[in-house]
């Protein structure tokens, strides 16, 4: 065939940090163009292909923080530098930041939600004056559970970031409880111009909208990105798709006005 | 042009069609079916009139000929991705006029959905030529005339069978020389006028999101065991799972194939980590009900279900899909057509 869709190709692995004992951040060598928030299908053949987000990428370098919870990805983290992973994409619309320039922007992120908005995160740590101010809300299961420790620290030079353990830990002296136990309408000065971005498990999306919605946040103020089951990426396998929306082609990030409507 | 022939010229002709076409056509497998001593009727290959099951409705809906069941996407080699082998064949396909619709909304997944069409599709979709099977009545649970697709339009020549003679339409005249000289009438392929199990389509425009948590849903949540016939007697449903295997032999060679895959079936939307949704079937069957006769037509323009009944022939549990859509349209509000 002159033009397969579903060919990957083959990236290096140049890199791997490891967080947690089930989550690792593989670097690769690309030369993909993406956006913050986009996904590609990474395979190991004869393992098989998984929905994947890209947490960063730069000089012909991107990053995937994997949680080993699969076939898939068990078969990913037995994977050493020099060793090959294949790639096809990137895939869906991904974040626009300049949604959100001039404006009170907060971040909820929960667990490995994370990592599909590291970049996005750095585009504002880079360019901050973009904003009018910028907050991230962070949530783990437990200190053990913390991604991207050493960007948290960094980060907080420069806007307040708040991490919340879900259960008080000895050691601990930060925050504790669910992200929605942080949502507070003291967080923001200018209500009328507040934007929400939220990323994290279905649940927690879904009762962390819900949150800035009770305390008068309306839907086009909130963005939030999904998961779902893809076996194609490009509108075929039909896995993915509510009601109309193919969440491949048109998310995964979704504006709250559109996303409340997309029952599975 | 139309033509009357003997059933045994006909077969002449179908020994002509043979040389430049692989000829698929409905065919019963004796003892075949899915419980003891009933057959099934699934599309082959066939050589003879006698093949060709044209008195019952097939079990099997042709589409696994533009998209097989299983089908290799890659031969994986140790770390070498390579795509399989294919032979181009020229394809003529008896089908029935519901089936042809469903062709089109297949289609419209495959071809039109997202911006990139699928290669592996299109390159079977590309080589079949259709043969319209004219149905001279109704059979149970179909209703094509609610859905309007009781009449085809896009086949090569349409063909009425009896006991001794078939008649011909043909539409394509590139077809007519394998008929010339054979005696000439007036004839349209038949196609089925009334059908007992009528159906009202409901107007998507009306259909409010709240409707998906109408109680309705509940009583196929008891009902519908999850065992997916409904799915993949569909001529229409074409959703697939990738996966990679490796063979037992030599666990350093493999494949990666696509299979197909129904939402009624558990897994449909399994994500590592143990996320899933739509966990009741219930859910699932106002799931397939809605994209079937709402949101498809919202997107495509057209319903996508083509009202062949085949669900409702291969349900254990005697849903009727007609019955879910009448009350879906009760409940809504119907569609002005």
């Amino acid at each position: 065939m002159m033009q397969n869709p579903y060919m990957p190709k083959s990236a290096e692995i140049t890199k791997i940090t490891k967080h947690t004992d089930i989550d690792y951040t593989f670097f690769v060598k690309s030369d993909m163009t993406l956006k913050s928030g986009q996904f590609v299908q990474l395979s190991v053949p004869r393992a098989g292909e998984a929905p994947i987000s890209v947490s960063d990428f730069k000089d012909g370098q991107l990053e995937m923080t994997i949680r080993k919870v699969g076939k898939v990805t068990d078969e990913i983290f037995n994977k050493e530098v020099g060793d090959k992973l294949y790639l096809r994409g990137p895939y869906g619309n991904g974040f626009s930041p300049e949604d959100h320039y001039g404006k009170e922007l907060i971040l909820v992120a929960g667990g490995t939600g994370l990592a599909p908005v590291k970049n996005f995160i750095n585009h504002f740590y880079n360019n901050l004056d973009k904003l009018k101010s910028f907050r991230l809300i962070v949530g783990f299961k437990s200190m053990k559970d913390r991604l991207f420790v050493d960007e948290l620290n960094k980060w907080s030079q420069k806007f307040p970031v708040n991490i919340t353990l879900d259960r008080p830990e000895e050691g601990w002296i930060g925050s504790t409880g669910f992200v929605t136990d942080h949502i507070n309408k003291m967080l923001m000065k200018d209500f009328e111009n507040t934007h929400v971005v939220i990323v994290g498990p279905p649940p927690m999306m879904k009762f962390t909208a819900l949150g800035f919605s009770q305390i008068g946040l309306k839907k086009d103020q909130i963005w939030m990105s999904f998961e779902r089951k893809m076996s194609c990426a490009l509108g075929k396998c039909g896995h993915c798709k509510i009601d109309e929306t193919y969440v491949c082609l048109e998310g995964p990030v979704f504006r709250y006005d559109k996303a409340v409507n997309l029952i599975d | 042009m139309g033509y009357e022939l003997s059933n045994t010229k006909f077969d002449e002709i179908l020994a002509d069609f043979s040389k430049e076409y692989e000829i698929l056509a409905p065919f019963k497998i004796k003892c075949g079916g899915r419980y003891s001593d009933t057959d099934n009727i699934k599309y082959m290959t066939v050589t003879n009139l006698s093949d060709i099951e044209y008195k019952e409705k097939s079990a099997f809906s042709p589409k696994e000929i533009t998209f097989p069941v299983t089908e290799t996407l890659f031969h994986i080699n140790g770390e070498e991705v390579t795509e399989p082998l294919y032979t181009p064949k020229k394809r003529l396909v008896f089908l029935r006029a519901c089936d042809i619709h469903a062709m089109d909304r297949v289609d419209n997944i495959f071809l039109k959905n997202g911006l990139i069409e699928d290669p592996y599709y299109k390159r079977r979709r590309e080589e079949v030529s259709f043969v319209l099977i004219g149905c001279q009545q109704s059979f149970e649970n179909c209703f094509c005339v609610s859905m309007g697709t009781n009449k085809a339009n896009e086949y090569s020549f349409g063909i009425d069978f009896s006991q001794d003679s078939v008649k011909i339409e043909v539409k394509d005249s590139d077809f007519d020389r394998y008929f010339n000289g054979q005696q000439e009438i007036n004839f349209e392929t038949s196609y089925v006028k009334e059908n007992d199990i009528k159906v009202t389509t409901p107007d998507p425009s009306k259909i409010d999101p709240s409707f998906f948590n109408d109680e309705m849903w509940e009583d196929y949540a008891k009902r519908c065991i999850g065992c997916g016939r409904c799915n993949f007697s569909c001529p229409t449903c074409s959703c697939f799972t990738t996966t990679d295997v490796a063979y037992d032999d030599n666990r350093e060679v493999g494949e990666r194939r696509r299979v197909w895959a129904g939402c009624h079936v558990d897994k449909f939307t399994d994500m590592a980590g143990g996320h899933s949704f739509r966990n009741d079937y219930g859910s699932r069957m106002r799931y397939k009900t809605m994209h079937k006769v709402y949101d498809y037509k919202k997107k495509f323009g057209s319903h996508m279900c083509v009202g062949c009944g085949r669900c409702d022939d291969r349900c254990p549990e005697y849903i009727s899909f007609a019955g879910c859509i009448n009350k879906v349209t009760e409940k809504t509000g119907r569609e002005e057509l």
